[in-house]
Formats: structure tokens, sequence, C-alpha cells
């Protein structure tokens, strides 16, 4: 076949399909360098549900795939470079920025596949955003950023970048472990008026449109996300308080020890998936 | 009856969203998941049926469910059946019965209950994410059941 008929062929099939049925079959190339993985077999503690766990980026259009594939089009990466000025530039009581302590932001590598993470001086679970306002509050002597502000998105942005291509890999066990059950619980309670758990729409109905939305398994390896419907970086646990909200219950709060159990809880469902922070979706 | 009685009773059943002879969401009668009586006594006007089952901001039925007589509905979803047809396959009472309490049939169905109003967890105000208050009430009111109810009856293949 030339080229012009696979063309044609292509449209031809596109047009026939009225829905989307399923994830799309792409590969991602970051920069035309970085082969990220996006589809990979399920972590062994949530096999018996799930055979396979997929980014959200194979539910996106093939523009909004597209643009998360290239730095330059990518609009969440304008975040992560204002992040990257913060992160040079000194702030608070101690005259310190954030590279006076942890050098280039390049340095971070690793840090986003294992957040959230237990923190045994602490003796609690915390998610990157914790460990960045204990950072500025107890190392800096700054001001605090609110949980899920811009600042903070940037920042998590940046950190999330800098670890694209690496593996989700969260720890579920030991002093993690009762955090992690709390999450799961809260993933199959059924909440709201709708009386909809997380699990309702992300792995009893993934690939399904739900009006015209495609509904992805709702995996948070892509956080925090640039959103085409509100222009802007979004943080998970804001994303976690849209979808609470849409099942007409009462949410809980960004920051609070229901969403950091469920962010260990998510998180672990996509453990072996690549980060892709900042990614682009709908 | 008094007066004072009667205004009394008004003005309770008005708090209540209900009108005199409608069946409150939580008097209402399953039998096997379907409902017999009508929760009005007033026939269900299909016309208004059409509108609920393909409007988002009333029953927004076709966010799950595609229907061909809703075509010119754009984005019908692909979590529930489709309704083509669901007036052949199911009667009034069990039409009535879903679509006010879809586990009632199907205990682990996905299908919001549209017509409760107890048993929830963390139920909010509407979309706002708040908690719920005093002007918590069930999805669709009592007629807007009968005219769902009404309108699926008319759907055969």
């Amino acid at each position: 076949m030339n080229k012009l008929t696979v063309a044609l062929l292509a449209t031809t099939l596109a047009a026939a399909a009225p829905v989307m049925a399923g994830p799309v079959e792409d590969t991602l190339v970051l920069n035309e360098d970085i082969t990220l993985v996006t589809r990979t077999a399920a972590p062994e503690h949530i096999s018996d549900v799930l055979d396979e766990v997929i980014s959200g980026w194979h539910f996106r259009g093939t523009e909004t795939r597209a643009m998360q594939a290239d730095d330059f089009d990518n609009p969440g990466m304008i975040f992560v470079e204002q992040a990257e000025e913060v992160w040079n530039t000194a702030d608070g009581s101690e005259g310190k920025s954030c590279a006076s302590c942890h050098g280039e932001a390049e340095d971070m590598a690793g840090v986003r596949p294992v957040y959230p993470k237990y923190n045994e001086a602490a003796g609690e679970v915390r998610t990157l955003e914790m460990q960045i306002n204990d950072c500025r509050e107890n190392r800096m002597g700054a001001e605090k950023w609110k949980y899920t502000g811009g600042d903070m998105v940037n920042m998590t942005a940046l950190l999330a970048s800098v670890s694209r291509g690496l593996p989700v890999n969260v720890a579920i066990d030991g002093p993690a472990q009762s955090t992690w059950e709390a999450g799961k619980e809260l993933y199959y309670t059924r909440t709201g008026q709708l009386e909809m758990a997380c699990a309702s729409c992300h792995e009893d109905n993934y690939g399904n449109m739900i009006r015209a939305d495609h509904l992805s398994q709702g995996q948070i390896n892509g956080f925090p996300t640039y959103r085409l419907k509100n222009t802007k970086l979004n943080a998970v646990h804001a994303r976690f308080k849209g979808c609470v909200r849409d099942t007409r219950a009462e949410t809980f709060k960004p920051g609070s020890p229901e969403f950091v159990a469920l962010e260990l809880y998510v998180a672990s469902r996509g453990n072996g998936l690549h980060v892709e922070g900042p990614s682009v979706r709908n | 009856m008094e007066r004072t009685f009667l205004a009394t009773l008004a003005l309770t059943l008005s708090t209540l969203g209900l009108s005199a002879g409608e069946i409150a969401p939580t008097a209402v009668t399953f039998v096997d998941g379907s409902v017999e009586a009508s929760l009005t006594g007033v026939a269900g006007d299909p016309t208004r049926g059409r509108e609920i089952v393909g409007n988002k901001s009333m029953g927004n039925c076709v966010a799950c469910h595609e229907v061909s007589d809703l075509s010119d509905v754009p984005f019908h979803g692909e979590i529930g059946p489709m309704l083509d047809g669901a007036g052949e396959r199911w009667s009034e009472a069990e039409l009535r019965g879903i679509v006010a309490n879809a586990k009632m049939m199907f205990e682990d169905s996905l299908m919001p209950s549209f017509y409760k109003t107890e048993g929830f967890i963390r139920p909010g105000k509407a979309y706002t994410g708040e908690a719920a208050d005093d002007t918590f009430g069930p999805l669709l009111t009592a007629q807007q059941i009968e005219d769902v109810v009404a309108y699926l009856s008319t759907l055969k293949e």
C-alpha cells in the first residue's frame, strides 16, 4: 500500500468508528529521545482486578497526545521553567534556596517516583507537597505554600519532569501499609448522592464513554497535569476533589489525611508506569 | 378538619417538597425491585420525560445510556445498557422501580438512585463539594420520575 492509501484507509476507519473503545495503541516517545512506559503488567497487589495498567495518555486524542510528547509543545513545561527559577532563588530567614541543599533540580531524579513515602522522623506518610513545605518551614525559614497553589504545583511539576522515564515505585508495606489500606478503603467506597467510588469509573468502566468523556484508569503518574479544560497545571488532590465533588459528595480537603492515603493507594496502582508529569490531558 | 391542621399539613408537605398525594422517597414500596403505584397519581408526560432523559442538568440519563430516539442530543455514554426497546423489556412498574432506585433490583448497579434521600455516605450539596444541608432532596421529583417512566415506556424496537 502506498502512503496515500494508508492515510485514506485510516481516515475511513476513524470516521466509521462511532465511539472510542478502549485505550489507543500508541507509543509515547518524549522529545524523540526517551520512550516512556505507558502500559505495563499490573503490579501484584492489584493483579486480582487488573491485568494491565495504562496511562491516561492512551485515553486522550491524537493532538493531546502529541502535545505531551514534545517539551516545546507541552504548556506544562512553561511552569516547570518558572519553578526552576524558584528552585535557584533564596527565600526565608535562612537565606537558602532549594538548590543550596539539593543542587541542580536534575539531581532530584528518582524522588517523585517513590512519593507518597513514609517519613520515619515524622511517623507519617508524606506527599511530595508535604515534604516541600517541611523544607520551606524548617530548613529555609520560609512561608508554607498553599497545598494546591501555583507555587506548589509548579514545584511538583519540576520535580516530576526530572523523573520522567523512571517507573513509579511507591512502597505499600511496612509502616506505609495502614495508610495504604485506608486509601484502598476510600477507593472502593461509593460516596455522595450518586453513590460512586473511584473504582466505579476507573476500574469497572475504563475505556467506556461517560457522556463526552473517555474514562481512563485514573492513573496519577502524569501529575501534575496540564488540562486543556482549565489551561493550568492541576495538582492530584485538586483532581481528587473534583472527582469526589462530581459524585455529589462532601469532598475531603487537599492535603487531608484521607487524600494523602488515597494518593498513596492510587499511585501504587500505577507502580511500573513511568512518571510523565507534567502531562497534558483534556 | 380544622383550618390550622390543614395549614400545618400544607406547610409540612411543602417543606418536604411534596404535593398532596405524592409518595415520599422514604415511603416507596418496592416489590422485587418494582414499584406498582404511581408516585403522584398524575399520569407521566412522555414529552417532558424525553427532555429529562437527555438534559444534562436534569436526569442526564444519556451520560451513561445510549438512546437512538435522542440522537439530536450529542454524546451518549456506554456505561449502562442501551435504552432502545426499554418499553418492551420492562413493565411500567419495573421501569418505575429501576428509575426510582435501581439497586433494589440490581444490587451492585452503578446507576444513581433518582428517588432516594437516605443512606448516603458523605452526601453533598449538589455539585458544590460542600456537605448536604436542609435543601437536600431526591435527584428527580416524583412527577419527573413518572415523566421519565412514561417516556421509557414509549421506547419500543
